[in-house]
């Protein structure tokens, strides 16, 4: 996508006569974020979308080439602020693998444990923000009131809500926080009563499944073409859970049914991220009772040096498959770091699904995808 | 000295001078209802949403939406520089005029109504219908693509929906046999309306709250402001008082609806079972009591629903409501005819 | 028959949606989460990691136990933490040591990763939980952390 197709003169220059052309963003209210969509639209039917990013570039692969590899962790925090503790945990894997550090299994189990957290607390916001953007206010709040649980969790036990920065490569920055285990399985029965909750309101509301229903269809052959990960490619009938397929942490040991649909449209992928929010209870569930002791980190150098070559790891966020590419020509900072964000290659899938909806329903379209914009715009 | 006099005289004797006084007392009272109405707004959406609403200006937050208005009043007027100046400022007193326009019309107890004419429900369905006028004039003129095709969704949402309003009261005048809303009361002596007319009664009701609510364009037919899709619809390009008007014509426009369906289907200052006939003062209470019940369930549904697409919206009225309430229309008719309704 | 049905139960599932928002109206008064901050801020208890800004803690002497490693410094990924420090002479053996003149902190640029407490081996640094850290000139944001006269614990070594 070149800039010069970008100037609305140009883009104007293909226009049929009832065609005209409308700035979305950046300051917009369902672009969740600085992103800007130059639409195409013939009355209220949508022609194109252009999606134009860089309102929030912060150039964090180029700054992660200065930083130590201890430091880069921390920058990981601002790019899916939603899923911070998976992304986190990606950059530590990435280096430990490198490494070839064996981490405590104290460290990968509470770090499955935040993950699945950080999942449900991600969801959550979604679900709220979905709500909004179709125009049911109060969903916002109740979803917002169950993320507050677990952002309570997080910052007793990382010392940030949505930064935490709580892992580091060889472990974790300091020991669970001795409430830990008892908040967590309070918030479990909570949230198991409220989730059917979130369905009585919004899933089976006949407005919502109107609105939904039928709504930005993505094929299974588009899902896997367009790059698409998580939730929006698993509501088209692809498996691509990496952590089913490609399991780290303690993901290998546990039982857990990866959430499909086959619809492939916006209820689909409503429906898979319900369900993913009931499947990583269930994973919470089976690990939070049998935490082993031990320690909570190895010892690694203070300088870490990585070996020469070249290391990629993906975990699973809240959006698909986050994925961490090292180059390393062996000093304290790497040669060169690249981020493989799902919400980038999710984005990428909009103006292939939108087009010949409504304004809702790009609005629709946009909250299911989920984006998160700084993860897209890095 | 004496010209002035004459025309002083000539105020009295035509009883323009009166109309004056009343219209300036009904401006001020529903310039405060709306405010109230706002506030109310404020604090059921947080009940329904786990928070406790405006409460730092005065007494429980009463003086909050005051301080708003307020604020907006001292705000600069901003407008966007190739918009149609005339039209644009024109706009909002459309809106607004309509509103309290037709508040006149209401019998808010035995003695208290303004202006008691014989075609009264039709008046307030005339008149509702110009308030559109200024949405489409506001959303044109201010040279705004979402405000233009916020103002467009408003155009076809209101004349749809406007025939759904007109149809379900006409239902019940069939009952009453007058557009009269003091005569439409004195009918219901015998029972409100929505128990004479039993079955159809309540469907027409129903079909009177939806497309009630699309009239007033709330959620879940707030097409027009739509905020997650055209930022602020029609009203993107106002500031200060003349978006106060705007929104306080929302908040007016829904009393009228929540106060015609209480005058037409619940007896409006009738008291249940005539307790309090003996306190004619009660009517006002009773009055403002049934309509804000009615008020809150608007508002219920405007914190509960999501927003409806808006070829939804016009599937709901042409496909649902409107053959309905035509069948309704009819039935209605045949239970008139035939004396199946129900007096007590 | 379906154009009925299909009414029926749309009306159905919007009352269960009304019903909770219903519940939620009913109880209203004790459901709410909303925290009245600067009401609060008596009550307002943060959790003990919680990370507001670096403080170095002194004791009743006036001492802190940093020796100047600038292991802060180092592991500080935004160079929000600098060290002036000399090299002066012990009185008590005579030999040259490391001192800090100024722990020169800048919250401006912090981002609260915590990697400076972590890699501090004499705890000389730690997070405060205050979260109130806004303030009108930018240059308040510079802070030095050592306060005026004061010196390394004794026995704290490098």
């Amino acid at each position: 996508m070149g800039t010069a197709t970008l100037e609305p003169t140009s883009i104007k220059k293909g226009f049929k006569s009832e065609e005209y052309f409308i700035n979305m963003g950046p300051q917009h209210p369902a672009t969740h974020g600085v992103l800007r969509l130059l639409l195409t639209i013939d009355g209220e039917i949508i022609k194109k979308v252009d999606p134009d990013l860089g309102y929030i570039h912060r150039s964090i692969e180029k700054m992660c080439e200065s930083n130590s590899y201890q430091q880069i962790v921390h920058l990981t925090d601002r790019l899916d602020y939603l899923s911070s503790h998976i992304n986190n945990e990606a950059v530590c894997l990435c280096v430990e693998n490198a490494l070839e550090l064996e981490v405590p299994e104290r460290v990968k189990v509470i770090r499955t444990i935040l993950g699945e957290l950080t999942r449900i607390a991600s969801h959550t916001l979604w679900w709220g923000v979905m709500g909004m953007d179709v125009g049911a206010f109060s969903s916002y709040f109740y979803g917002f009131r169950d993320r507050e649980m677990i952002n309570d969790i997080f910052e007793e036990t990382c010392g940030a809500r949505l930064t935490m920065n709580y892992n580091i490569p060889g472990g974790l920055m300091q020991d669970i926080h001795p409430n830990f285990v008892k908040r967590v399985k309070e918030f479990i029965p909570h949230f198991r009563s409220k989730l059917p909750e979130y369905d009585r309101l919004l899933t089976g509301n006949i407005i919502f499944q109107k609105r939904t229903k039928g709504v930005g269809v993505l094929s299974k052959e588009d899902a896997i073409n367009f790059g698409a990960s998580g939730p929006v490619a698993r509501a088209s009938g692809y498996s691509c859970d990496v952590r089913k397929y490609h399991p780290y942490s303690a993901l290998d040991k546990i039982n857990f049914t990866e959430a499909l649909d086959t619809t492939g449209d916006s209820f689909a992928r409503y429906k898979v991220r319900i369900a993913e929010m009931w499947e990583s209870l269930a994973i919470i569930e089976q690990l939070i009772d049998n935490i082993p002791e031990g320690d909570h980190k190895v010892a690694t150098n203070a300088v870490i040096k990585l070996p020469k070559g070249e290391f990629y790891q993906k975990v699973e966020t809240a959006r698909g498959e986050f994925g961490v590419y090292i180059i390393s020509t062996g000093t304290k900072n790497p040669y060169r770091v690249k981020f493989r964000s799902p919400g980038l290659s999710n984005l990428s899938l909009l103006n292939h699904i939108a087009v010949g909806g409504k304004i809702g329903d790009l609005v629709a379209t946009m909250a299911t995808i989920d984006i998160v914009v700084p993860d897209i715009d890095r | 000295m004496n010209s002035i006099s004459n025309m002083i005289d000539w105020f009295v004797s035509t009883g323009v001078l009166n109309m004056a006084m009343i219209a300036l007392i009904y401006l001020t009272v529903f310039a405060v209802l709306g405010l109230f109405l706002v506030l109310l707004e404020r604090k059921v959406a947080a009940w329904f949403q786990l928070r406790i609403g405006p409460n730092r200006v005065g007494y429980l937050g009463l003086f909050q939406t005051i301080a708003d208005a307020l604020k907006l009043v001292s705000k600069e007027l901003t407008g966007t520089v190739k918009a149609d100046k005339f039209l644009y400022n024109l706009a909002p007193y459309f809106v607004i005029v309509t509103s309290l326009m037709a508040l006149a019309v209401f019998p808010f107890t035995r003695d208290l109504q303004a202006f008691d004419i014989n075609i009264g429900v039709f008046f307030l369905v005339a008149i509702s219908s110009i308030g559109v006028i200024g949405i489409l004039l506001g959303g044109w003129s201010s040279n705004n693509k979402f405000a233009l095709i916020g103002a467009m969704r408003s155009g076809v949402q209101t004349i749809s929906y406007e025939l759904s309003v007109g149809i379900s009261l006409l239902t019940m005048v069939i009952l009453t046999g007058s557009l009269q809303l003091s005569e439409i009361i004195e009918v219901q002596k015998s029972g409100w309306l929505i128990v004479q007319g039993h079955i159809p009664a309540i469907i027409a009701f129903m079909i009177y709250m939806i497309a009630g609510t699309a009239e007033t364009n709330r959620a879940p037919f707030d097409m027009v402001e739509a905020e997650s899709e055209l930022g602020a619809g029609y009203h993107t390009e106002y500031s200060g008082m003349k978006f106060a008007y705007f929104f306080l014509a929302e908040f007016i426009n829904m009393f009228i609806i929540a106060a015609l369906a209480t005058t037409v289907f619940f007896g409006g200052w009738l008291s249940p079972f005539g307790i309090t006939d003996s306190l004619p003062w009660m009517g006002l209470f009773w009055f403002l009591a049934k309509t804000f019940v009615l008020v809150f369930l608007m508002m219920w549904f405007r914190w509960t629903f999501p927003r409806l697409r808006v070829d939804q919206l016009l599937t709901l009225e042409w496909k649902y409501l409107l053959p309905i309430n035509l069948v309704n229309l009819v039935l209605m008719a045949v239970i008139v005819w035939l004396n199946l309704t129900i007096q007590i | 028959m379906g154009y009925f049905s299909d009414i029926y139960h749309g009306i159905g599932t919007l009352l269960t949606g009304m019903r909770v928002t219903g519940k939620y109206f009913i109880n209203a008064r004790k459901g709410a989460i909303t925290q009245q901050y600067p009401d609060n801020r008596d009550t307002l208890q943060m959790f003990e990691r919680f990370r507001g800004e670096v403080v170095m803690p002194h004791d009743e002497n006036n001492e802190h136990s940093c020796t100047g490693c600038q292991k802060c410094e180092l592991a500080c990924p935004n160079g929000s933490i600098e060290i002036i420090w000399d090299r002066v002479i012990d009185p008590e053996t005579g030999k040259k040591k490391k001192a800090i003149d100024q722990h020169i902190y800048h919250l401006g640029m912090c981002t609260q990763c915590g990697l400076c407490v972590d890699a501090c081996p004499s705890d000389a640094i730690k997070w405060a939980q205050n979260f109130e850290n806004s303030v009108y000139d930018r240059t308040q944001l510079t802070r030095i952390l050592n306060k005026p006269g004061s010196k390394v614990r004794a026995g704290v070594e490098e």
